[in-house]
């Protein structure tokens, strides 16, 4: 498209978090970093400059002080962006999030209003280890009253979080690391993208693959590469778990019998959980094969890269799940899925991008 | 006893004379009371924590307030609510579960707030109402406005982190927040000294390069004085204030009872802060001044229990919210 320029979703980030504080008066940025040197991976740069010491306001270590602070700004009117550079940071914040952000709407039957938004950025890779790389999206979806957005592509990054800063409720936007790198399309100018549930990405009738962030790049790989073999995937990505609308995922499964779900979090107690308990729900008779969830084995994530080999799903071992449940013979599956993987093995494996050389 | 007030012409709460203040500590009293008296009908099915004992430091805050500055309360919160003139019918059915409760009968007693007045939120996790508060002061001043807000709390929330983190943020900004700190001594049942360093609470601004007050809470005058001075500091932009006022909860932690007999607190002590009591004080300087005799009294007690006997009956005899109307709200 003509009008449309190419840029990561780190960047997309950050257009949009201007425009919308050029748009509005009432929004403005706190977080620890938001305006230092390393300004959020760039998701925060030039904001300082453009809008000063009050709209780009540098926050004291106090996840939980500064959050409540947002709850009640949030309260009288004002549209605050949060933003932790690690998911494990908002950790301290639970207790206002949870307990005040996520419940003054309906505690007050409606009268009040908490427009605030946390952006949460997953940490892989580089040996981030065990507090500083979990995708703990499941943690803030299993409560009602926050809405959860999940970016990965650049055009629509921008339209989420446009549409995040513009909402009345409060939302969560976890963003993977590793998604900052994906580049796309994006258009210039305002938009947005609708916070309203899943959305199709591909089409196809054999499978039916749900993913999440990072984890939908690595799905879509996966799913060109079933194509060369003959199965075509309907991959979904699960951009908004919250509110939670699986109504894509059940009408999919209905049409091809089996489902792979996909997520950057544990694999237990997940998003895949939920969403193959509510195809169980809705559409047990339909399911061809047992699903399938993929998502990190049921230990912390350790530093080094030598007992990372097996932890986190890739492109293969989606493959692999697919292709199972689509009764694929290994045989017809076995060049393509070759030539992924000499592809893959072309990266290390704790790196997002050939531009990569840490620290975090 | 006139004197001004901090509120500079605005809106008061209320009728700030003395015998209005009088009034309105007089009119909490027989409220909490009330409830104290009900309770046991089990109808009011939700805990409720009363300020018995602790009228003056709301009555004394809320005067020095304007009706658009902010409070933001605990689950201690129906003083606070009253003195800030939140509704009482409106407090009374949320008591009852009812629809026309503030909070539709979804918060309870520790949920109170009145947007009418002010009365910003009530919050029932210790501590968790302080950083709400700094907010509400951020968005005050974003506004351009010269509003201030005010968070109340007890002594055990001054040992949470969000205490110290609410205070840094307020100092650092010179935010217009007053930190009311309501120290009675206990948290449920754990005594002071079993919990903190003997050392004076207001120190505890003094690592934050805060203003901090400490004044009798159970003196009406005392409280507004130290109220006022803070009051004037966030509106002229020189931050935030710790007001420390020693008061005392007459009834036990949570519930309509006196439990002085349990073993955490003596019967002894309890008579002595009773013979100290805020109410009682108030009204004996107004009868000193001779603004208040016998009849007056009599005719405050007529109109104030009729009012509350009217608010009872409303929110015994009001709805309950529609049970289909329980999924409402969670998202816009």
């Amino acid at each position: 498209m003509a009008d449309t320029r190419l840029m990561n979703v780190a960047a997309a980030l950050r257009e949009a978090t201007d425009l919308c504080m050029a748009r509005d008066p009432r929004v403005f940025v706190m977080g620890e970093g938001v305006a230092d040197p390393k300004a959020i991976f760039g998701t925060t740069a030039g904001l300082l400059e453009r809008y000063g010491r009050d709209r780009v306001m540098e926050m004291p270590i106090a996840e939980n002080g500064f959050t409540g602070v947002a709850i009640g700004a949030a309260l009288l009117g004002r549209r605050p962006l949060i933003i932790h550079q690690r998911v494990d940071f908002a950790l301290l914040a639970l207790e206002q999030l949870v307990n005040n952000a996520a419940k003054t709407r309906y505690v007050s039957n409606g009268r009040h209003r908490v427009p605030l938004v946390v952006r949460m950025i997953v940490g892989r890779g580089w040996g981030q280890g065990p507090a500083h790389s979990q995708s703990l999206d499941a943690l803030f979806a299993m409560i009602p009253g926050l809405k959860l957005v999940l970016p990965t592509t650049a055009r629509e990054a921008k339209g989420q979080l446009i549409a995040a800063i513009e909402d009345d409720d409060p939302v969560m936007m976890i963003e993977h690391r590793w998604v900052h790198y994906a580049t796309g399309h994006v258009p210039e100018g305002y938009y947005t993208v609708p916070l309203d549930g899943p959305r199709r990405v591909r089409e196809g009738g054999d499978v039916t693959i749900v993913a999440t962030s990072y984890m939908l790049l690595e799905a879509l790989r996966a799913a060109d590469t079933l194509a060369q073999a003959g199965v075509q995937a309907d991959v979904i990505d699960m951009a908004v778990p919250r509110p939670f609308r699986p109504q894509l995922v059940v009408d999919s499964v209905r049409r091809t019998g089996r489902l792979l779900c996909i997520d950057t979090g544990f694999r237990l107690f997940g998003i895949g959980a939920e969403l193959v308990a509510s195809v169980a729900e809705q559409a047990l008779g339909s399911l061809a094969k047992p699903p399938v969830r993929l998502g990190l084995p049921d230990h912390p994530t350790p530093s080094t890269r030598a007992l990372l080999t097996d932890f986190y799903p890739t492109a293969l071992s989606i493959i692999d799940a697919a292709a199972e449940l689509a009764d694929v013979p290994v045989e017809r599956i076995a060049g393509p899925r070759e030539a992924l993987a000499v592809e893959l093995s072309k990266l290390p494996m704790d790196v997002p991008h050939p531009t990569f050389r840490g620290p975090f | 006893m006139t004197r001004t007030t901090t509120s500079g012409g605005a809106a008061t709460v209320g009728d700030n004379s003395p015998l209005g203040l009088y009034r309105s500590m007089l009119r909490i009293r027989l409220i909490e009371e009330a409830i104290a008296e009900r309770y046991a009908e089990q109808e009011m099915r939700c805990p409720v924590h009363l300020s018995i004992g602790q009228e003056a430091v709301a009555v004394g805050v809320c005067a020095e307030l304007r009706r658009t500055d902010k409070v933001v309360s605990t689950h201690r919160c129906h003083a606070h609510y009253l003195a800030k003139g939140g509704d009482l019918k409106a407090m009374m059915a949320e008591i009852y579960g009812k629809a026309a409760g503030c909070c539709g009968g979804r918060g309870g007693s520790m949920h109170l707030f009145d947007d009418d007045v002010g009365m910003l939120l009530s919050l029932p996790i210790v501590a968790s109402c302080m950083p709400i508060a700094v907010g509400a002061a951020l968005a005050l001043r974003q506004e351009g406005t010269d509003g201030v807000a005010a968070t109340f709390f007890g002594d055990g929330s001054i040992e949470e982190g969000v205490f110290h983190e609410s205070m840094n943020f307020a100092a650092l900004h010179r935010l217009p927040v007053l930190f009311v700190l309501e120290n009675n001594l206990y948290s449920c049942y754990t005594g002071l000294a079993d919990r903190q360093p003997d050392r004076p609470l207001a120190d505890l601004a003094k690592a934050h390069a805060m203003a901090a007050e400490t004044a009798d809470g159970n003196d009406l005058e005392a409280v507004r004085a130290a109220t006022a001075r803070a009051v004037a500091r966030g509106r002229a932009g020189e931050g935030p204030t710790l007001l420390v006022f020693d008061t005392y909860r007459w009834r036990e932690h949570c519930g309509p009872n006196y439990d002085n007999d349990i073993g955490y607190r003596t019967e002894a002590e309890f008579q002595g802060w009773k013979a100290g009591c805020p109410v009682e004080r108030t009204a004996a300087a107004l009868r000193a001044a001779g603004l208040l005799d016998e009849a007056l009294e009599a005719a405050l007690r007529r109109e104030l229990g009729a009012e509350v006997a009217e608010a009872f009956d409303f929110a015994r005899n009001a709805p309950f919210p529609a049970a289909d109307s329980v999924k409402d709200h969670v998202y816009g």
